[in-house]
């Protein structure tokens, strides 16, 4: 990654795309904002996948962040939306710091099927609990930031469109930081052979740990954001299949770029709301065959598109965004 | 004693079914190592196609048992002709990759066969309930049950021993046994193991569709329906042992138990359990109650 950009220019282009917002329709504005909270939240499955390890419950961690903010902000009136986010990411990185050391020992399949456990456990335990609405969530009241109250839904819509394209374009900075780093080249090392990392005397188990925290935090961020864009939070927000397409956006992007990780989010989202219009009932089915001939034809992701030579002279070809931990 | 006994007759029955769901499940891994998501689809297309027949049934005025015998046998050979020609035309493309990759492969059928379902047999809920009276009702004590939900419990051991018996005591079992442990080395023994993997996908299907046929007429059959019993099932096998009949069975009465004893004691309890369970059995024993630790190469 010798070759990437300067952060002070990432940042640049970060609030470039927030202000580009100005001069965008309404109607993808909130798609935008959709696509850049998913984004943050398959960043962070990025980020993980780089030990060799998918989440299939990062929907845990979303609806912890989700449910965090709303509870805080019904009880105790805090609706300034960045305050929102870094709440919804503390909810999510405490969350993740109990959690991953715990599930730091294991490898593929179990990995994801741990993962996916306990997400369902917090779906089971939020459907059931009817101080917090049951099945049905409750409604929360409309973000402010820094003391402005937004009436006008457009200036609402554009408020939350800058606050997470924001958010999430200096996640995307901080990952980049991150994957350049000793740590990030160390958990690329994981992915590789966990054992042999041992034996050179870093801690496997470490650096999972901290990737995941990290991703729950991402994840958390991501919770509060979609509370902000629809409002209402239901137990859905930690349900598998929901999961299940963040993992979905994790590998149309693959694990090489934080950029591919913004384009695929953003495809999705593009790829859905056409279906809605014109396939309205068969938009599964569209997005069955997107993944299909993603795995099919990009095995490496949307990122090998413009990364492939790059990476060919010192990595072996790998066939997916973790191929396993575990020769 | 009597809440007591309830529950287990409440958790047999419903292990029974989960059962077989989960010896699909369990199968499909042990032998292609595909963690199948869109294992509930087949139960749930089983259900769909069990419906239909049913309801075509009644409309031509056939016995209800004739019905019955129909309903499973269509379900069967659907699901195991869907499944074959998925297995041939498209899960084959993806061997030799990741675990996990293979896992989103069918997470993206899954999501085909969602909508498929939905296009063919629109979103309202559809009945079949006219072999539910079949076999009358029968009485423990003071409790009567369905005769229908009791004759489950046979059917899921029957199923059982067939498969293990399949397994472990005739030619094909212990082909399928070679497989599993080496497939480089039964391909070199002449195994084509191409056929295997077809043979043992749409078996595990027709499985999956068999316990959807089997549980179409207690329920509503509506979308929705493969991601519940998916979820379930993911638990069951774990519990037991990704690949393990026996483990199949325990972890399917481990969760039927804990589902009746929660729908009886405390409801709101029901999937959080399950899933803690899982939870638990993965935190102390990753490779679940019934499966031998294996070595890894370094």
């Amino acid at each position: 990654m010798r070759r990437g950009l300067h952060p002070v220019v990432m940042i640049g282009l970060v609030i470039a795309a927030a202000l580009f917002g100005r001069v965008l329709p309404t109607w993808t504005l909130s798609l935008a904002t959709v696509a850049a909270s998913n984004a943050l939240i398959a960043l962070g499955i990025v980020v993980l996948a780089r030990t060799g390890n998918v989440s299939f419950g990062q929907g845990l961690f979303f609806a912890a962040g989700g449910y965090g903010v709303a509870l805080i902000a019904n009880s105790s009136g805090i609706t300034d939306a960045v305050l929102q986010v870094l709440i919804g990411a503390i909810c999510g990185g405490l969350l993740g710091l109990v959690i991953g050391p715990l599930i730091a020992r294991y490898t593929g399949i179990f990995f994801g099927m741990l993962t996916l456990a306990l997400s369902m456990v917090l779906y089971g335990a939020l459907l059931k609990t009817s101080a917090l609405g049951g099945s049905d969530g409750f409604n929360v009241g409309r973000p402010s930031l820094f003391g402005m109250v937004f009436t006008d839904t457009r200036e609402a819509d554009f408020m939350l469109y800058a606050v997470s394209v924001v958010t999430t374009g200096l996640a995307g900075i901080a990952a980049t930081i991150l994957f350049r780093s000793e740590l990030g080249l160390a958990s690329l090392a994981v992915r590789e052979n966990n054992l042999r990392v041992e034996y050179l005397g870093l801690s496997a188990n470490r650096i999972v740990t901290i990737n995941f925290v990290i991703a729950a935090v991402f994840a958390g961020a991501s919770g509060a954001f979609a509370l902000m864009a629809q409002r209402h939070i239901d137990p859905q927000f930690a349900y598998w299949t929901t999961s299940g397409e963040f993992v979905f956006v994790a590998v149309l992007a693959g694990y090489q770029s934080v950029a591919a990780v913004f384009v695929a989010s953003m495809a999705l989202e593009l790829v859905r709301s056409f279906s809605n219009l014109y396939l309205p009932n068969t938009w599964q089915l569209v997005l069955g065959v997107f993944l299909l001939s993603v795995i099919l034809f990009l095995p490496r992701g949307i990122g090998s598109l413009w990364i492939r030579d790059r990476h060919r002279k010192n990595d072996p070809p790998r066939t997916a965004i973790t191929d396993g931990a575990a020769p | 004693m009597n809440l007591l006994l309830t529950i287990i007759v409440d958790g047999l029955i419903e292990a029974s079914w989960l059962f077989i769901v989960a010896l699909g499940l369990t199968l499909v891994f042990g032998v292609l190592k595909i963690l199948n998501i869109a294992h509930g689809s087949f139960y749930a297309l089983g259900a769909y196609v069990a419906a239909t027949i049913v309801t075509l049934a009644t409309a031509k005025g056939l016995p209800p048992a004739l019905g019955f015998v129909a309903m499973l046998l269509a379900a069967a050979f659907v699901a195991s002709v869907v499944g074959l020609m998925l297995e041939r035309g498209l899960l084959k493309m993806f061997y030799g990759r990741d675990e996990v990759v293979l896992l989103l492969v069918t997470y993206a059928v899954f999501l085909l066969l969602e909508d498929l379902t939905k296009l063919i047999w629109g979103v309202n809920p559809i009945y079949a309930t006219q072999p539910y009276d079949l076999f009358g009702n029968v009485s423990f004590g003071k409790l009567y049950y369905v005769g229908y939900d009791l004759v489950l419990i046979p059917i899921a051991i029957l199923s059982g021993v067939a498969v293990w018996f399949g397994l472990n005591r005739t030619v094909t079992g212990k082909i399928v046994s070679a497989v599993i442990h080496d497939e480089e080395m039964s391909a070199s023994m002449g195994v084509k193991v191409k056929r295997v993997y077809a043979f043992a996908f749409a078996f595990g299907v027709l499985l999956a569709a068999f316990a959807g046929a089997l549980t179409a007429p207690k329920i509503s059959v509506q979308p929705g329906l493969s991601s519940d019993v998916i979820i379930l099932s993911f638990a069951i096998v774990v519990i037991g042992g990704l690949g393990s009949v026996e483990g199949a069975a325990v972890g399917a009465i481990l969760v039927g138990l804990a589902r009746a004893a929660c729908v009886h004691l405390l409801p709101q309890a029901e999937l959080f359990t399950i899933y803690l369970i899982m939870a638990a059995v993965l935190m102390f024993r990753p490779e679940g109650l019934f499966q031998r630790e294996t070595a890894r190469r370094i």
